[in-house]
């Protein structure tokens, strides 16, 4: 029976997606849960999996191509089975609308990406079974009704695998046994279940198996070695025009093109910049790093839980435009940007306003070193109420950035620089730092804007407040 | 707060009702003169009469059916049943007009009705007295159905139970009744139905039980503590309606379930539950749910034989041990 090989929704926002990089080639042998290639979402890297066993035996679409959900890239089928219909099927088109419809309709019903390949390992599972017919799957079987007798016996039922065992190891298409709370986790972690051994009845990987693997920490992550391979720049001509070259946008740049034209044009943005004196936030930084160098908080730490506290305050700077009603965050869900290649993500800091400092510090440390590895699950990502987007370490003074919507607020953090004030009469050098906030006029006003400035301002240069 | 036992709990609970509610009355065998065949009706015929506290004929079907129209028409009754194994004979008017009265009259008709007794397991009464009905009564939509473990839940629950204006179907244990609890003793203490409780908090598993299995949860969840495991134990304490949110965030907490039930297993309360935790919660299992129910096979008369037919702690810590891969 031929596998179709269709482009997955890897991510509750994709709509198509970029074949990054096949990991097998025609005329490989490939069998169900195998990764056969990497997709870029546009969001992240996604190992695709096959549904089928097989061979791979044709390659629909070239590495750097895009494809629509649910369109046709492969070919998975016995090395002598006839494709020819397959074949001219891809080549009308048609059914990717059709493919697409329902990969909507399953993620409507409450799957995320994480989900989906999740059920793509039970789909696979199921067309295994039927596949391969004869082949002796005894001990190895997770689904079938006997299966309840051999978890409650899991002693004998080892032996039992170990009697015909051979014949089972050697099997191309071994059935993955993995409990679903473990087959999720290592999805997050992004850990090849191939490369583990189940400790459960029947080898099942299992949620400590995954924990193991975590803690031993084995598991590299792949590399996204695509950017090394760039062509060298052209040098240009010294007459007439600039040389120039044109490279495929990827997934990440079009979502980043397509989300930020919704900004500027539609929401009326309008700024405010105000300066603040920091001093003492820089003083309790050292002085708390002092205490305990493991903590490493950054100036930048302290901004997200300042700008939670004053947020709190000023529920209606955490807020959002919803066409018909502005909704108001109970919680400051504090999205910090970070810079990636390629483009920027901005993983949230949930409920910022009560976690500590170096809470705040650690989670932030850790997701953007998984925002660098596009590691990130999409929750993690999406649905901030407030976002900081922080130029400091660039030199940039001031600068205005862009809301993402449907966040009301953007705070645009510069450089902290010393510079001559003038304090009760006497010129003093002060380390200052300019803040400029873009907001969503529809859903803040100036004085609005403007007050919770003030207080974020306030707590800033007295950190004191955030403890009264 | 007193303690006392889960029978002065259940009486403190009629007794205080009764005060606040002339419409309220009970009925069925020996409730009256006899002060009930398990003494949770003793001393309410002296305070409020023969007409309140009515001895039946030995006619499960007849009191019933005169309970059904006595809520149609205003009052609040309180059935008993000796044991819920006779309310068998009952089911026809509990079934067919208790729960569809309201619905099939198109709301014309509240039926606050409360049927109350014990069920499951008593001390060698055999395969016809010794049944766990509860799966019966919460299949059929329009019934209510409610399991406490402790005297405060009796008390609290049974007050919920009479203030209903819907058959609450109020399900104790025999062997249960001499339990003792602390119990508050405001009039106005009661406890909502449709919420449940978590007995113990935990990390590693979570047990369901409920009546008679929760001391059993509890004491293996004591006994696996000692083994370095985290047991969380909940009561659904209500079975209809389920508050099956508090069982599910437990779930996606511990990753396993344990459930502990007096009843048969086959089409029992284990495995509804079971298929709501494999509907909302499949991907945060890392085992089969396990349940430990009486054996598939009726009740046995030998007192061994009785011991080994229902749940027992030594089961439950088993079963644990399993769900955990541990062993």
């Amino acid at each position: 029976m031929a596998t179709q090989v269709v482009m997955p929704k890897l991510s509750p926002t994709m709509e198509e997606g970029q074949l990054a990089r096949w990991l097998k080639k025609e005329g490989d042998k490939v069998s169900v849960g195998e990764p056969i290639a990497e997709v870029d979402t546009d969001k992240a890297t996604m190992e695709m999996q096959a549904l089928g066993t097989g061979v791979l035996r044709k390659i629909l679409i070239k590495e750097g191509e895009t494809a629509p959900l649910g369109q046709l890239i492969a070919i998975i089928a016995e090395p002598d089975e006839d494709i020819s219909a397959l074949e001219a099927k891809a080549g009308s088109g048609q059914p990717a609308a059709e493919n697409k419809e329902k990969i909507e309709q399953k993620a409507e019903a409450g799957g995320d990406g994480a989900e989906q390949e999740l059920a793509q390992v039970e789909r696979g599972g199921e067309r295994t079974q039927e596949t391969i017919k004869g082949a002796p799957l005894r001990g190895e079987r997770g689904g079938a009704p006997d299966s309840q007798t051999q978890d409650r016996r899991p002693a004998q039922d080892s032996s039992e695998a170990s009697g015909n065992g051979s014949s089972v190891s050697t099997g191309e298409a071994r059935r993955l046994i993995v409990s679903p709370i473990a087959a999720r986790m290592a999805a997050d972690a992004g850990i090849n279940l191939r490369t583990l051994t189940g400790s459960g009845p029947s080898g099942r990987i299992i949620k400590r198996d995954i924990e193991a693997a975590i803690q031993a920490g084995d598991q590299q992550p792949e590399k996204l070695a695509r950017a090394a391979e760039r062509p060298a720049y052209q040098q240009p001509e010294v007459e007439g025009a600039s040389a120039y070259r044109d490279e495929t946008m990827t997934q990440m740049r079009q979502t980043i093109a397509r989300r930020l034209t919704t900004s500027l044009g539609p929401v009326p943005h309008f700024f405010l910049t105000t300066e603040i004196e920091m001093d003492q936030a820089a003083e309790m930084r050292r002085r708390i790093n002092e205490l305990d160098p493991q903590l490493k908080i950054s100036i930048n730490d302290i901004i997200i839980k300042v700008a939670a506290a004053a947020l709190i305050q000023h529920p209606q700077v955490n807020a959002s435009f919803q066409d018909k009603n502005v909704r108001y965050y109970e919680s400051a869900d504090i999205g910090v940007a970070v810079a990636i290649e390629d483009g920027l993500i901005t993983p949230i800091v949930r409920a910022a306003e009560r976690k500590t400092l170096s809470q705040i510090a650690g989670e932030v440390r850790e997701l953007a070193e998984r925002a660098r590895s596009r590691k990130l699950r999409p929750e993690e990502y999406t649905g901030a109420t407030f976002s900081i987007s922080n130029l400091g370490m660039f030199g940039i003074d001031e600068f205005t950035a862009v809301i993402n919507p449907p966040e009301a607020a953007i705070l645009a953090v510069g450089a902290m620089t010393p510079k001559p004030v003038v304090r009760d009469g006497e010129i003093v050098v002060r380390q200052l730092m300019r803040v400029t906030m873009s907001c969503d006029h529809r859903v803040v006003d100036g004085a609005t804007g403007a007050r919770f400035l003030q207080t974020f301002k306030r707590i800033l240069e007295n950190p004191l407040y955030l403890i009264v | 707060m007193a303690v006392i036992t889960m029978r002065e709990a259940l009486n403190q609970a009629l007794r205080e009702e009764m005060q606040r509610d002339e419409t309220i009355f009970l009925m069925g065998e020996e409730v009256a003169e006899y002060q009930g065949a398990y003494k949770v009706t003793k001393g309410l015929l002296d305070e409020f009469g023969d007409k309140r506290v009515i001895d039946s004929p030995i006619t499960e079907l007849g009191f019933a059916g005169l309970g059904v129209g006595a809520a149609m028409v205003g009052l609040r009754p309180v059935i008993e049943f000796m044991t819920f194994n006779f309310s068998i004979l009952a089911t026809d008017q509990i079934i067919n007009s208790a729960a569809k009265m309201r619905y099939m009259s198109g709301g014309q008709f509240k039926i606050p009705i409360v049927f109350r007794g014990p069920n499951g397991s008593a001390f060698q009464v055999s395969s016809q007295h010794s049944q766990a009905l509860e799966s019966w009564y919460a299949h059929f939509p329009g019934l209510k159905v409610v399991m406490p473990s402790t005297p405060a839940d009796a008390k609290g629950l049974l007050k919920s139970a009479i203030r209903d204006d819907n058959p609450v179907i109020f399900m104790e244990q025999e062997r249960m009744y001499g339990n003792k609890g602390e119990v508050p003793e405001d009039e106005d203490f009661i406890i909502p139905l449709g919420v449940a409780d978590v007995k113990r908090e935990g990390t590693d598993a979570t047990i369901i039980a409920r009546s008679l299995t929760v001391p059993l949860a509890l004491k293996a969840a004591e006994e696996l503590e000692k083994q370095g495991v985290s047991c969380e134990v909940i009561d659904p304490r209500t079975l209809r309606p389920l508050d099956i949110e508090t069982i599910i965030n437990s779930v996606k907490k511990t990753n396993r379930v344990v459930i502990a039930e007096e009843s048969h297993p086959f089409c029992g309360i284990g495995a509804e539950l079971s298929a709501e935790i494999a509907e909302r919660a499949f991907d945060f299992l890392d085992a089969p749910v396990r349940r430990v129910s009486a054996a598939d096979v009726p009740m046995p008369y030998a007192k061994n034989l009785e011991r080994e037919a229902i749940p027992s702690v030594e089961k439950i810590v088993a079963a644990v041990k399993e769900v955990a891969y541990l062993d």
